[in-house]
């Protein structure tokens, strides 16, 4: 136990020694929190997003007349961590704000203690509809197109489509069945006689693609729902194509289009699909979207991913919405964050509604192909997604008495 | 009936992957004891080193040339592993080990990826093998029926080397009784080194295998090690006919499983290695443990007693510095002692069973998060007061131990160990799957602690005053009658039942004892962060508790508060460098080859040892 304490004293001394070797006062914090190790490949496209924003944010005179700063932290992909963390960048580090997060359930976590201990958090990825609605909270406000707004517009494609029988397949866990839920709900709505003949639920990174595959052709159905992603959806594609599940059969889906998900199938990546994603090589010169791509480009010498798109985004709002509110304290940011616009993000004008926090950012989607032995999308369209959320009254409802 | 055959085939092949890993793992528990949770590391390393080779390997050719490489080289990596991390401690206590192999696992991480980055790498497909056979009209994959043929061929090999050659013989030897073996002039050294080659080897192979149906990536070492635990525990620790029939159950029932019950690929193979433990103990094909072979090494325990005046005066002086602590320091750092004293009294009640009663528990964490789900589930659906739901978490936690107790307390050893860790997994797919109640991996949030209370200082109080009190019950019970009748039956149960101790009976109350401790601290912890997810009943929260009891020191009495105190600090400095995780693991294997008796064990020897030139010099 006398060892405990000297640690405990060793670590007062090591951590005195952390703000000091920070810069000068001149310089507004925010606090971003994220799985860098745990996500890797998605955490780093986004950090690299972040840079890209603060670099030209900062040239162009910061905010507030000072500089603006990141405090990236790495949370382990643990919620308890995430919440540690988070308390010691705001009343140690001096973060006027946090942000950060991939996986949903920390996103949930850092809500939960934002509302309570009054901080201002800003989720930028994570995707959990109740992020916003049924367990939102006046300081939680997200950046990213929710699962359900995704869903939906797949939804909307999928009942043009003459196929009544459908099977889908999701990881095993909220987002999954969320995914699930929100496309099935949307699809009735649209069409009530569609029927769903077989749901499979593979464990997150765990799937069992050949058996998920016989599973699904024993079924039989006119289309196939899909969720998985990463290297679930590398085995699903596959052995799937092997087996030849997807001959004539049309299949949506869900984030099946984003960059961090089609470029490591290469010459394998599915054709024909339905889906959401990220085209950002499709972009046209001279659109905001186009120049943030040549930026990100030759600043990283990468291509970009969604990661990289959010990461850009939410440094761009965090820098707007800290000018808006001409002050650092919560108070002043929440309050300019209800209904903040931000201006020039690569799609344009974004939004911050006030009615749930959650921002008008949309989603592309489009059908996949293969170009030069890569999977591309392509017939593709940014859409809105304002026509896809719930009814106002619906969202009023759903969100706790604020 | 086609069709069932189709599926019958694709479990069959599944399962070529996962008995090449199991194998592996099975070989080195035989002969060196070690419980390697860097196997699945290997099986990455397979994989990513398998890719590289295919992609400068060219043709059919280079595509099975690169497999065999694949498998010297992880085989050679596996030696040099074992020769500067494992040879220093094999003389330390039992399964003391694995902490070593838990730091290898972070260095392999950080190292994989700074070498081949994080996106996630498809695996290039073998040459000629693209594409379907029908078989009754179903199809099935070419590469499929390969791995279903050649698994036989190498389930012979292996059975060939044990049972046929000199290497065999002395393998089989080493399994059986190790001392004797060295005894009779056999270079032990050098045959555990060969073992762990062979061992790494076989995972790098599964590794490569694997590569026309998936890929490699980071999360790969994690995903496959619980899956190689239930292969290798079903079959019998140790037997390598045991692994292959694990393997071929498990993967069959899976293909079945996800057929039918869709929603079962979360526990379905815990649940088979649950039931198969309770009716077979030892698994399969595995033979009873026999007490003593492999329990004690090196010098007996010297007898605990309390700590005189001066460690009370220390201790008491602690307890004040901790008091008087808010004077002193801001609003972080009491939180980091909050932080510090749930997982101190969270190890502590883990170090309880594991040091007093020589029980491994690896589910230990479904106490822990059994008991915080417990205050946080009636918050959330019944708005009970806080104090009210916070006296139900140990409470809730204490019946969970006593009726997974019930179950375990018969088991020994690793069995013991592995029949925890699958209860424990399906405590957490409960909460992981029941989203009507505990809502899932959304978990329950707004767990916030009353008025009174919710101040960062009260609560610090609050946590230090339970906190700290549970940990001094656990001392004072170690200290009764009843520890001391728990020490009797973990170091000769024997002569403990003559003296007429009930042994399992005082086991199954000090598991219940510990596991209402840990729900204690469960409930400390949800009112601290406002939340609670199925991450605490994962696990990787059962090992977090049993590596800082391994790292403070087993035969220690202050072993599992003083490893958490260590390990939360060394975690909370290190996570703030880029390659954190490296560097933790280097700390991690630095100590354990430094101090081999745990940070605690070895300070007390070395205490003693000044002290004793002391008195010589005197």
């Amino acid at each position: 136990m006398n060892f405990l304490r000297r640690t405990v004293l060793a670590t007062a001394a090591a951590m005195a020694l952390v703000p000091a070797a920070g810069f000068a006062q001149e310089t507004i914090k925010v606090g971003e929190i994220n799985h860098y190790k745990r996500m890797a490949a998605f955490a780093e496209p986004y950090k690299l997003g972040i840079e890209l924003a603060l670099s030209e944010i900062n040239e162009a005179g910061g905010v507030l007349g000072q500089e603006l700063e990141f405090i990236f932290r790495d949370d382990q992909g643990d919620p308890a961590e995430a919440v540690k963390i988070a308390e010691e960048l705001m009343t140690r580090d001096g973060a006027v704000m946090l942000t950060g997060t991939i996986l949903s359930h920390v996103g949930l976590a850092l809500s939960s203690f934002a509302a309570e201990k009054g901080y201002l958090y800003l989720a930028s990825e994570p995707l959990a509809d109740s992020l916003v609605w049924k367990s939102g909270n006046p300081y939680t406000f997200r950046l990213r197109a929710s699962t359900w707004v995704q869903a939906a517009m797949l939804a909307e494609e999928a009942a043009k489509t003459d196929a009544i029988k459908y099977a889908t397949i999701a990881p095993n866990y909220a987002y999954g069945q969320d995914a699930v839920e929100a496309f099935k709900a949307n699809l009735k709505r649209l069409k009530p006689e569609v029927e769903f003949v077989a749901e499979q639920w593979p464990a997150l990174f765990k799937i069992d693609a050949g058996a998920e595959v016989q599973a699904i052709e024993r079924a039989k159905p006119d289309a196939i729902y899909n969720v998985t992603f990463g290297t679930d959806l590398a085995k699903f594609v596959r052995d799937g194509g092997d087996r030849g599940l997807f001959d004539g059969r049309n299949v949506y889906g869900l984030l099946t289009g984003e960059p961090e998900y089609l470029e490591p199938l290469g010459d394998e990546a599915p054709e024909g699909w339905f889906v959401t994603g990220f085209p950002w090589y499709g972009f046209e010169d001279g659109t905001p979207g186009k120049t943030f791509v040549d930026a990100y480009t030759e600043a990283t010498g990468e291509t970009p991913k969604i990661g990289s798109l959010v990461g850009y985004m939410t440094a761009q709002s965090i820098a707007a919405g800290i000018e808006a509110a001409g002050a650092t304290d919560t108070e002043s940011l929440v309050a300019a964050f209800e209904g903040l616009t931000v201006e020039n993000t690569p799609i344009g004008e974004l939004t911050y509604r006030e009615i749930d926090n959650q921002s008008t950012l949309g989603a592309w989607v489009g059908t996949t192909a293969l170009e030069d032995g890569k999977g591309v999308m392509v017939d593709w369209e940014y859409k809105d997604p304002a026509p896809y959320m719930p009814s106002d009254e619906d969202i009023t409802a759903m969100r706790p008495a604020e | 009936m086609a069709f069932l055959f189709a599926q019958f085939l694709t479990g069959l092949a599944n399962a070529a992957a996962l008995f090449l890993v199991a194998s592996g793992l099975s070989l080195i528990f035989g002969v060196t004891r070690i419980v390697n949770f860097a196997h699945g590391s290997f099986y990455m390393l397979g994989a990513f080193i398998g890719i590289y080779l295919m992609e400068i390997l060219p043709g059919a050719v280079g595509f099975w040339g690169a497999i065999l490489l694949t498998g010297i080289a992880v085989g050679l990596i596996g030696a040099f592993v074992e020769m500067v991390v494992l040879r220093p401690i094999y003389r330390a206590p039992e399964l003391f080990q694995l902490v070593a192999t838990f730091g290898v696992i972070l260095v392999i991480q950080d190292l994989a990826l700074m070498i081949w980055g994080a996106e996630d790498r498809l695996g290039p497909r073998a040459p000629g093998l693209r594409g379907v056979w029908r078989i009754f009209g179903e199809p099935v994959p070419k590469y499929d029926i390969i791995l279903i043929a050649i698994t036989p061929f190498i389930l012979f090999a292996l059975w060939y080397l044990i049972t046929k050659t000199r290497l065999g013989v002395l393998v089989r030897a080493a399994t059986q009784d190790r001392e004797m073996v060295g005894a009779l002039g056999v270079n032990q050294a050098w045959l555990f080194t060969g073992v762990f080659a062979l061992g790494s080897a076989l995972a790098g192979w599964g590794g490569a295998l694997q590569l026309p149906k998936g890929g490699a990536d980071l999360l790969m070492d994690f995903n496959i090690i619980g899956a190689v635990f239930v292969v290798v525990v079903i079959g019998g620790m140790g037997s390598l006919p045991g692994a292959f029939i694990a393997s071929v159950l498990i993967s069959v029932l899976n293909v079945f499983g996800v057929t039918y019950l869709p929603q079962s690929t979360l526990v379905l193979m815990f649940v088979v290695m649950a039931v198969v433990l309770i009716i077979r103990p030892y698994g399969l094909l595995g033979r009873e443990e026999v007490a003593g072979e492999h329990g004690q090494v090196g010098a007996p325990e010297t007898p605990i007693r309390p700590y005189g005046p001066m460690g009370q005066a220390l201790i008491a002086a602690l307890l004040l510095g901790l008091a008087l602590l808010p004077l002193f320091v801001d609003q972080f750092m009491l939180i980091l002692t909050i932080d510090m004293v749930i997982f101190a009294l969270f190890a502590a009640s883990l170090h309880f069973i594991l040091g007093s009663g020589g029980l491994v528990s690896f589910g230990h964490a479904a106490f822990f998060g059994g008991g915080a789900y417990a205050a946080a589930l009636l918050v959330f659906h019944t708005d009970t007061p806080m104090e009210l739901a916070f006296l139900f978490a140990p409470l809730a936690a204490g019946l969970l131990a006593l009726g997974i107790g019930w179950f375990c307390i018969r088991l020994t050893g690793v069995y013991f160990a592995m029949l925890t860790l699958a209860f424990s997994q399906l405590v957490w797919s409960l909460a992981f799957q029941w989203r009507a109640v505990t809502r899932g991996d959304d978990g329950l949030v707004n767990i916030w602690p009353s008025e009174w209370l919710s101040g960062t200082e009260t609560y610090y109080y609050f946590a230090l005053i339970l906190g700290v009190g549970g940990i001094l019950f656990l001392r004072h019970v170690i200290h009764s009658p009843f520890g001391y009748a728990l020490r009797a039956g973990r170091d000769s149960p024997r002569q403990a039942e003559a003296t007429g101790i009930d042994v399992k009976r005082v086991q199954f109350v000090a598991f219940a004892l510990a596991g209402a401790m840990a729900g204690l601290a469960g409930g400390i912890f949800v009112f601290a962060k406002g939340s609670v997810f199925p991450t605490e009943l994962e696990i990787a929260k059962s090992f977090d508790a049993l590596i800082v009891v391994f790292l403070g020191g087993v035969k220690t009495l202050a072993g599992g508060v003083v490893g958490a105190g260590f390990m939360t600090v060394v975690e909370d400095w290190l996570t703030r460098l880029e390659y954190w995780r490296l560097l933790l693991g280097l700390v991690i294997i630095a100590v354990v080859i430094v101090m081999p008796e745990g940070i605690v064990g070895t300070l007390r020897t070395l205490w003693r040892r000044i002290r004793n030139t002391d008195e010589e010099t005197v």
